[in-house]
């Protein structure tokens, strides 16, 4: 095997990662963009997506033992993404929307709360253990050019490029988009032209639970395993991903988050190369705080980002 | 101000007042700490405590030995109790949850140590056991591990430590060998996940296929909470080892051998006892069939009483035994059996006669040497097909 | 004409509210001790969660400085200590071992020391590249720093062991002052204390320094300052104080307090592991200043006691209290802990989200306090 085929292995691989960065990332940037809240419960938007795909597959699989795989796949999506989007309005409704006027820290430290709460929701229900997550479609390997992949993997890809894609359209060409556009701009002077902020907010909300959901059971597909805290990691690089695109800007947490997936897969899989055996890909972790940080430092307002970060 | 001086202050008070009704449920002896002496062991009960991981990646293994260790506990008491001169005495479990971390082990050891028990059985996880065998030692608190392999646990000079199971040791090497001869591998890549364990018993084969000859061909590292292994298994495939050899857990092993086999690596996966488990073969799916696992001990249900064992598990707790409920469960047959021979509930008496142990359990004869380790220790090698363990060899 | 501070009432009044806390702070862990070890341990950790409150409170409350990394300078200060007083370098670097045949045993009085001026050098380092960032931009690189550095202490056990990586660092060296060791009991002016409570005494000792530390820091030039950032950077600006150095002071001060309660931690548990330095713990301390009243140093002991005193409380009864109640454990105390948890985290923001004990705002006099009366209006000239 070259060292060719196996760079474009390390960008397939880097692709899935980054595809699934962007779907979580998207929820991140839009909620912040409109009503400027890091919504640190997101990644257990995420989890519960998983787990409830998990519970309704179960169940359907039980009552019909007969329905094919990406049958399955498909009943535990349409379960996760109503669930989700429910949480994400209660969420909304109840901790996040009584503090839009309060200081700085308080809509951080109830976001806190709130993953807190989910998380613990999710064991009682769940359990604390991990939960295998059945195998929907097969895991045998397709040779795509040099590149090795599964169907799940090309179906992350394919998904996540459509509804981005979609979200881009809905954005740009709807009335809703145009709502949350302006209200992102400028909510006061958008309720002055009829525009109803709450609705819109709660609007933006459902729509990033729904794009976790999505991401979720993906997830679950991809790595078999579900619990309570797995949505924690995610949730930090694709916040990372929405950042480094420029938070607030849609396409830029798109294009963060497909580049934040393949900087990790090459810098895990080429780091020991570069570093003379120094590091390794146990530092594979690290890659995302290192770009946050930088980014952070030398371009505040990301790669796509207008907005200056000139706020106290 | 002064109405929130006086909230602060009244929530103070409910506090104090809360603590007092905490006091009647604090069944934890105010030893002085440090002492070998336990007090407070009224109402006949022999208290043995249990430490394994009860949430996280591990607790289906975790919960697998606290079961066998309840097992016991409930035969020992059904068949009568332990008679010490006059008194009858129960045997309680008392179970804690360290979550497989170094951590939490140390502050379970601490609590179990507060509370007066005589023996530990436990932990499972190296990295858990080892710092928390230090806090044994210190209270002079025998501790029986049925699943800690790492050499290191009883290198530390603690006359406290001990095991029923084989260290990495022989792990290590009986992996390798197999390696070498079943597998006649000529390459092989290593990845482990960093913890005691893991790296502990890689180091181990790898000393050992090095000296017969054979490359690394690569040398990985992950950690014992990923889930994506895919970078690392592209470097590595585009090596093409003969052989992955792994150092960690199942709940990282399981998701790796589905990775590798959808990647279209084609070297069979050889790993140690902490992924010779059913869960592995729920988790890895279609790459389930790739493992060759070793286990350190006797195949247990080859044993005579071995069946038996696995039936009235499966009645009492409804699942299959994972891998180590036989060991915690001889592990509080060898206490029960140390407390008879020593007469009392002293806890340096009861470590000295655990060193002495002579003891015929359901996973074997059970004697320990002067490390604590058990005198000779077996490695099963066990091959997974069609969705179930199967069972190959015993070397000893 | 002022009717309130200096006058007697009022002296006598704080003098015999400081005995009296005097008095519970020397008693309480005798009296806990009395209830269980598992007691004193809970307050002895009590009081190093006021340390790192309290430094905390210096970068967020004093200065404005959202830092969510916090707990990377008790790891710091930790894994100093670890280092400094542990077989670790001696094991694994053969030229430490000849240069130290008996080990290294760096007593208390140098160790202390070098771990909070490590921990402040870590301070300034974090400070110095994000001098310009506000708000959220700031909090999350603070957070990406912490957890770099966990990371990094997690994996540096190749190709040189530092840190042995997630084995963590065993057998370090308890506190020793002259010939007393910390981890046995002792016998201090006729009374047997435990080793645990000798611990809580010294972190109660060093706590206090720390409180009287932060009151003079808060009443300086140096606190007015950091005051003056928090409330307008511009402004501050224009009025002659150099913002730079305020800020990377406020980080290292701040970095300081965690270096010295993570040194204390090493030797307290004589083990140190980077699982014990997550992203988690740099938000339970957040929480302590947030719920307890940011800026307002009682307020912030406060929040450090409820939250470290309030999850044991919780184990210790609900638990029994299940049983006793439905027969058997419906929610596992663990998972119970963290819903109040949660809970009490979104309730105390949507309720009081100044915190619990929050500072006194400025121009609005205290009620109860005596209006002077209107001015008749002035005479027609």
């Amino acid at each position: 095997m070259g060292s060719w085929d196996t760079f474009v292995q390390q960008v397939f691989n880097g692709l899935v990662l980054g595809s699934l960065y962007a779907l979580i990332a998207l929820g991140y940037t839009m909620v912040y963009g409109i009503v400027n809240l890091i919504n640190f419960a997101h990644g257990d938007v995420l989890m519960v997506g998983a787990l409830t795909a998990l519970s309704a597959v179960a169940l359907a699989h039980g009552l019909a033992p007969g329905i094919p795989g990406w049958g399955l796949m498909l009943i535990g999506m349409l379960a996760a993404v109503p669930v989700c989007v429910l949480i994400s309005l209660l969420m909304e409704r109840v901790a996040y929307r009584p503090l839009r006027n309060a200081p700085r820290l308080a809509p951080l430290i109830t976001a806190i709360g709130v993953s807190i709460l989910l998380q613990t929701l999710a064991m009682i229900i769940w359990g604390r253990n991990h939960r295998t997550f059945p195998q929907l479609l097969s895991s045998d390997p397709i040779a795509i050019g040099p590149a090795t992949v599964t169907v799940t993997k090309l179906l992350v890809v394919a998904l996540s490029a459509i509804i981005m894609v979609a979200l881009l359209l809905l954005v740009q060409r709807t009335r809703l988009g145009r709502a949350m556009r302006a209200t992102a701009e400028n909510p006061r002077v958008a309720a002055l032209m009829g525009v109803n902020p709450n609705a819109v907010i709660a609007a933006t909300f459902a729509i990033g639970a729904a794009l976790a959901a999505v991401a979720g059971v993906m997830y679950a597909s991809l790595y078999s395993v579900a619990h309570f805290y797995m949505g924690f990691i995610p949730g930090l690089k694709a916040f990372t991903a929405a950042v480094l695109g420029g938070i607030g800007n849609i396409p830029g947490a798109m294009l963060g988050g497909i580049l934040l997936g393949l900087i990790e897969a090459l810098g895990a899989g080429y780091i020991d190369q570069f570093s003379d055996g120094l590091f390794g890909s146990n530092y594979q972790d690290v890659f995302a705080f290192i770009v946050l940080c930088a980014v952070l430092i030398l371009r505040p307002s990301g790669l796509l980002g207008e907005r200056v970060a000139d706020r106290a | 101000m002064k109405s929130s001086m006086k909230s602060a202050a009244m929530s103070f008070a409910a506090a104090v007042a809360l603590l007092g009704c905490g006091h009647k449920e604090e069944t934890a002896a105010p030893a002085a700490s440090g002492g070998t002496q336990v007090a407070g062991q009224g109402d006949n009960v022999i208290r043995i405590g249990h430490v394994a991981p009860l949430s996280g990646g591990d607790a289906h293994l975790g919960k697998d030995n606290e079961n066998g260790a309840r097992l016991a506990a409930d035969e020992i008491n059904a068949a009568g109790g332990v008679r010490l001169g006059e008194k009858i005495y129960r045997v309680e479990i008392l179970g804690e949850d360290d979550k497989a971390d170094p951590k939490e082990g140390t502050l379970a050891a601490q609590k179990l140590v507060d509370e007066g028990v005589v023996a530990v059985v436990g932990h499972l996880n190296s990295g858990s056991s080892i710092p928390a065998s230090k806090i044994y030692s210190d209270a002079g608190v025998a501790q029986i591990s049925p699943s800690t392999t790492a050499a290191k646990y009883t290198d530390q000079g603690f006359k406290t430590t001990f095991r029923v199971v084989a260290n990495d040791i022989q792990q290590g090497t009986a992996m390798a060998n197999f390696a070498i001869n079943d597998f006649k591998a000529k390459s092989v890549a290593i990845i482990d996940d960093r913890t005691a364990y893991g790296q502990g018993l890689v180091d181990v084969v790898e000393r050992v296929v090095k000296d017969h000859g054979v490359s690394i061909v690569a040398r990985e590292y992950t950690n014992n909470k990923a889930s994506d292994f895919n970078a690392i298994l592209t470097k590595i495939r585009a090596r093409q080892p003969d052989v992955i050899v792994y150092g960690g857990m199942d709940d990282t092993a399981g998701p790796m051998a589905k990775q590798i086999h959808q990647l279209g690596i084609k070297a069979p996966l050889l790993a140690g006892d902490g992924t010779c488990s059913p869960e592995f073969v729920k988790l890895a799916g279609d790459g389930a069939d790739i493992l060759t696992c070793s286990r350190a001990g006797e195949a247990v249900e080859k044993l005579p009483k071995g069946a038996q064992f696995m039936a009235k598990y499966k009645a009492k707790f409804g699942s299959d035994v994972q891998i180590y409920a036989p060991y915690a469960y001889d592990a509080v047959y060898v206490v029960v059996d140390a407390i008879r021979r020593a007469g009392s509930l002293d806890r340096g008496a009861i470590t000295a006669a655990v060193a002495n142990t002579d003891y015929d359990g359901l996973t074997g004869h059970i004697s320990f040497d002067a490390k604590g380790d058990i005198k000779n220790g077996a490695i099963s090698m066990y091959h997974v097909q069609d969705g179930t363990l199967n069972y190959l060899s015993t070397t000893r | 004409m002022a009717s309130f501070g200096g006058t007697d009432p009022h002296r006598r009044a704080a003098l015999a509210a400081t005995a009296l806390i005097a008095v519970v702070l020397l008693v309480l862990p005798l009296a806990a001790g009395w209830l269980g070890p598992a007691w004193v341990r809970t307050l002895a950790f009590a009081a190093l969660y006021v340390m790192l409150a309290l430094g905390l409170n210096i970068v967020v409350g004093f200065a404005g400085l959202l830092d969510l990394g916090y707990i990377a300078f008790y790891a710091v200060g930790a894994y100093t200590f670890a280092l400094l007083a542990s077989p670790h370098l001696t094991d694994n670097f053969p030229s430490i071992a000849r240069t130290f045949p008996d080990g290294l045993h760096v007593p208390i009085w140098a160790a202390i020391p070098l771990g909070a001026a490590i921990a402040a050098a870590f301070g300034v380092l974090l400070g110095a590249p994000v001098l310009k960032l506000r708000g959220d931009y700031l909090a999350i690189v603070t957070l990406g720093f912490g957890e770099i550095i966990r990371i990094f202490l997690n994996n540096l056990n190749a190709p040189i062991n530092l840190t042995n990586g997630p084995q963590g660092i065993t057998l370090i060296d308890p506190v020793r002052i002259g010939p007393l060791r910390f981890d046995h009991g002792a016998s201090v002016f006729g009374l047997a204390l435990s080793s645990l409570q000798l611990y809580y005494y010294l972190f109660t000792a060093l706590a206090l320094l720390c409180i009287l530390v932060c009151v003079r820091l808060q009443d300086s030039r140096l606190g007015r300052a950091w005051m003056a950032i928090r409330e307008d950077e511009i402004a501050a600006k224009a009025m002659g104080i150099n913002v730079r150095n305020v800020k990377l002071l406020a980080f290292g001060l701040g970095a300081t307090f965690g270096g010295v309660s993570g040194s204390m931690f090493a030797a307290f548990q004589g083990f140190v592991s980077p699982e014990s330095f997550s992203l988690m713990e740099s938000v339970i301390v957040l929480s302590m200043i947030v719920l307890g009243g940011l800026g307002h140093i009682p307020g912030v002991i406060l929040g450090a006691v409820m939250l470290s005193v309030f999850p044991e409380l919780l184990r210790h009864t609900v638990g029994p209290m299940q049983t006793q109640l439905f027969g058997r454990i419906l929610i596992d105390t663990e998972v119970l802990r963290m819903l109040l948890y949660g809970v009490a985290l979104v309730l105390i923001m949507l309720y009081r989200p100044k915190g619990l004990w929050p500072a006194p705002q400025h121009g609005v006099a205290p009620r109860g306090v005596a209006q002077p009366p209107p001015m008749p209006p002035a005479a027609a000239a």
